[in-house]
């Protein structure tokens, strides 16, 4: 080869060509999705629109969720857990209860940074809110973060008792004390407890906020 | 591209070195950048080692997860990123700019101007890195798979990567001869590549974040072209110069050479987005992903064809040379590899080993199997001739073969039947989560295994590497080369 202009463009084009067909054309054709609601009706000519009234979806992120969000990224759970549900026939997503319908580029649109993951050492969390809820779910998820072993027996995920604090109890015990029984392994010393530090307290909510419980009107779940 | 009757390509690697001012011409060229090859080079071996320490803490964690879990700093996650940036960016690239900025020199054949902007990039690389990979420990990790690096450490890689390309550009200005070296076609695209992927994929996912999943696009688009449009064009180029040099014998196709590589340009980038099948993506995107893939199958069975071809018949010299032993292993794996990855696109094949360890062992195999073991067998042949001595000890070279060889093999094997299995139990809805993880603890041990046996390696190639710039004169000054069986005259 002699022609260096020649060369040059060549090597120009090849890259241009996939930056121009993968980031660029994904760009254009779905990097300005807006929320919607979970179904549409038929105005007067027919056109698809959305009812007046209904929730937009998905959510907006934001609050106590979002700070949970930073002390996720910062541990790297994204290493070992997914957020993304494949559709039914492909995959055991679905079958395994993770989500109830495959997620689509329009559930991702209001999360600053998206955390697909490619990695299930642990199970796909994009709909973990939906299958622990509210206060037990908190519990659970506190005892699962001091101590996988407390919940999850062989789990090889790596025990966040650093986001905690053991304390003697000073008087009556406290409210958000971590609920692990006095006969496990896991136990504080007796006269101790654990508490979750600010930082635990907002990635478990962030956990609690992640939720794929809505319909869209290209993937309704089924029933 | 070229005239038809140019076949002769080959030649223009001075690959018989007998004639006296070829060979005075090269040591000038070697002399003017030897200080910051070696400068790299150094640096590599440190990100080496400490890449491999953060490594086996992460691989035993998986096994054995209330280890080291005190401290937030060495939770699994931070230290699987630490090992990733450090083997890439630190060991990966210092090995680019050591080997293959000198074999650009060579070809260019002409004595380097400016050694010193190569330093300054290279301290900008190293301080960059190194501020980066504290950040990333301390908690500032972005959780972008292979951007892991914060924000504030950034600039001073980009910084870095612009000094060489503008390095890169100049030493090509300046050069002699009319020919363009198969290998220099590989460097010189990925110089220009590289620059534009990190630009792109560092504005579109963390300075000013597109919207949705078309970060996750960019973000493969990225990260498998780190792969493809990077490590592996410079490896590849490494092997077209390493192997008609130390065989004396030219590449076998010319023509081959120019279809492996315009193939390799084409398919590769597009090929990414196969980390995301069956992901919220829409599938004409991973269709064409996929046919990317497997159309990697040529340019992959073009550079066998014509690697082997140059190599056939000449097996027991390859293998007396510390160099070549790596090289043709990393060619080798560089075929296999490729197949494995072109069949794990197929949406059958990817439905069981997406979101396992298979997925990990290839990384392995790919990067280490393939990209290390040329950039070692570089490495081997350039010292001798950045510094007039020879290596210390065979004993130490053959130790490092074979901990490397046998430790990724391992590595690969067990990875990638253990997450076969894994997925399988996985897509297996019956078999509970908890069940499908402690199946795959024996494979995960056994990768534990293989990481000691690096370990291994990379400490005997460190001590007869530091041994060899250090020691002058307190081994015993040979003229001949380091063979690993010596009792026969052959190449070096």
């Amino acid at each position: 080869m002699k022609s260096l202009p020649l060369l040059f463009l060549g090597i120009f084009f090849m890259l241009a060509f996939s930056f121009t067909g993968i980031v660029l054309t994904s760009h254009v054709q779905f990097g300005a999705l807006e929320q919607t609601t979970e179904s549409l009706e038929a105005d007067e000519n027919g056109n698809p629109v959305m009812p007046e009234g209904e929730t937009l979806y998905p959510l907006r992120e934001g609050g106590v969720a979002l700070q949970g969000k930073e002390v996720y990224i910062s541990m790297g759970c994204i290493y070992c857990h997914s957020q993304q549900s494949r559709r039914d026939s492909f995959g055991a997503d679905v079958a395994r209860g993770w989500a109830q319908r495959a997620t689509v580029p329009r559930d991702y649109i209001s999360q600053s940074r998206v955390l697909l993951g490619t990695m299930r050492t642990g199970p796909d969390l994009v709909n973990v809110g939906g299958r622990l809820q509210g206060d037990g779910g908190r519990e659970w998820h506190h005892k699962h973060l001091y101590n996988p072993q407390i919940t999850s027996k062989g789990s090889n995920m790596p025990s966040f008792a650093f986001l905690y604090k053991v304390q003697a109890i000073d008087g009556a015990p406290s409210a958000d004390a971590v609920a692990i029984p006095a006969d496990s392994p896991y136990a504080p010393p007796a006269g101790h407890e654990i508490i979750p530090t600010h930082r635990a307290k907002v990635l478990v909510e962030y956990l609690l906020s992640l939720k794929i419980d809505y319909s869209l009107p290209e993937v309704p779940i089924l029933d | 591209m070229s005239d038809s009757t140019d076949n002769t390509e080959g030649t223009v690697i001075p690959y018989t070195t007998n004639d006296p001012s070829i060979r005075a011409e090269l040591s000038e060229i070697d002399r003017s950048i030897r200080s910051a090859s070696i400068f790299f080079i150094v640096s590599a071996v440190g990100w080496l080692l400490l890449g491999t320490i953060f490594a086996l803490i992460a691989a035993i964690k998986l096994h054995e997860p209330s280890f080291a879990v005190g401290t937030e700093y060495t939770t699994f996650g931070r230290m699987r990123a630490a090992h990733l940036n450090s083997m890439a960016l630190g060991f990966g690239n210092n090995m680019i700019f050591g080997v293959c900025l000198w074999i650009m020199a060579r070809l260019c054949r002409a004595p380097i101007r400016h050694g010193g902007l190569l330093l300054i990039a290279g301290a900008f690389w190293n301080i960059g890195l190194t501020i980066g990979i504290a950040g990333l420990i301390k908690g500032d990790i972005t959780s972008v798979e292979w951007l892991e690096i914060p924000k504030y450490a950034t600039p001073l890689l980009a910084i870095s990567y612009i000094l060489i390309g503008i390095w890169g550009v100049m030493a090509f200005r300046f050069r002699k001869g009319e020919h363009v070296y198969v290998s220099q076609w590989y460097f010189l695209g990925a110089l220009f590549w590289f620059p534009w992927l990190y630009v792109i994929a560092q504005i579109m996912i963390i300075w000013a974040p597109a919207q949705g999943v078309v970060q996750s696009i960019t973000n493969w688009w990225f990260a498998h072209n780190v792969l493809g449009l990077w490590l592996t064009p410079m490896a590849l180029g490494v092997a077209y110069y390493l192997i008609p040099k130390v065989l004396g014998r030219p590449i076998y196709s010319y023509y081959l050479s120019v279809l492996g590589f315009w193939s390799l340009a084409l398919f590769y980038n597009w090929a990414g987005v196969h980390h995301l099948i069956g992901g919220p993506v829409p599938v004409w995107l991973i269709s064409a992903g996929i046919v990317a893939s497997v159309m990697m199958v040529i340019p992959v069975v073009v550079v066998a064809i014509n690697h082997h071809m140059t190599v056939v018949g000449l097996h027991r010299e390859g293998w007396r040379s510390p160099t070549m032993r790596f090289v043709v292993f990393g060619a080798i794996n560089y075929t296999f590899v490729s197949l494995i990855g072109s069949a794990m696109a197929l949406r059958d094949v990817n439905l069981v080993t997406h979101f396992t360890h298979f997925t990990v062992g290839h990384a392995h195999h790919g990067a280490y199997g393939f990209f290390g073991m040329i950039l070692f067998g570089g490495v081997y042949y350039m010292m001798p001739r950045m510094l007039q001595r020879e290596w210390p000890s065979a004993a130490l070279i053959k130790i490092h073969f074979w901990g490397s060889a046998l430790g990724i093999l391992l590595m690969v094997f067990a990875l990638q039947i253990g997450g076969w299995f894994q997925g399988l139990q996985m897509n297996n809805p019956e078999i509970a989560f908890l069940d499908v993880v402690q199946n795959t603890m024996p494979w995960l041990k056994a990768r534990s295994v293989s990481g000691f046996l690096l370990l291994v390696a990379h400490v005997a190639f460190a001590v007869n590497f530091f041994w060899m710039l250090f020691a002058a004169g307190k081994f015993r000054t040979k003229d001949t080369p380091t063979l690993l069986h010596t009792q026969e005259e052959g190449a070096a």
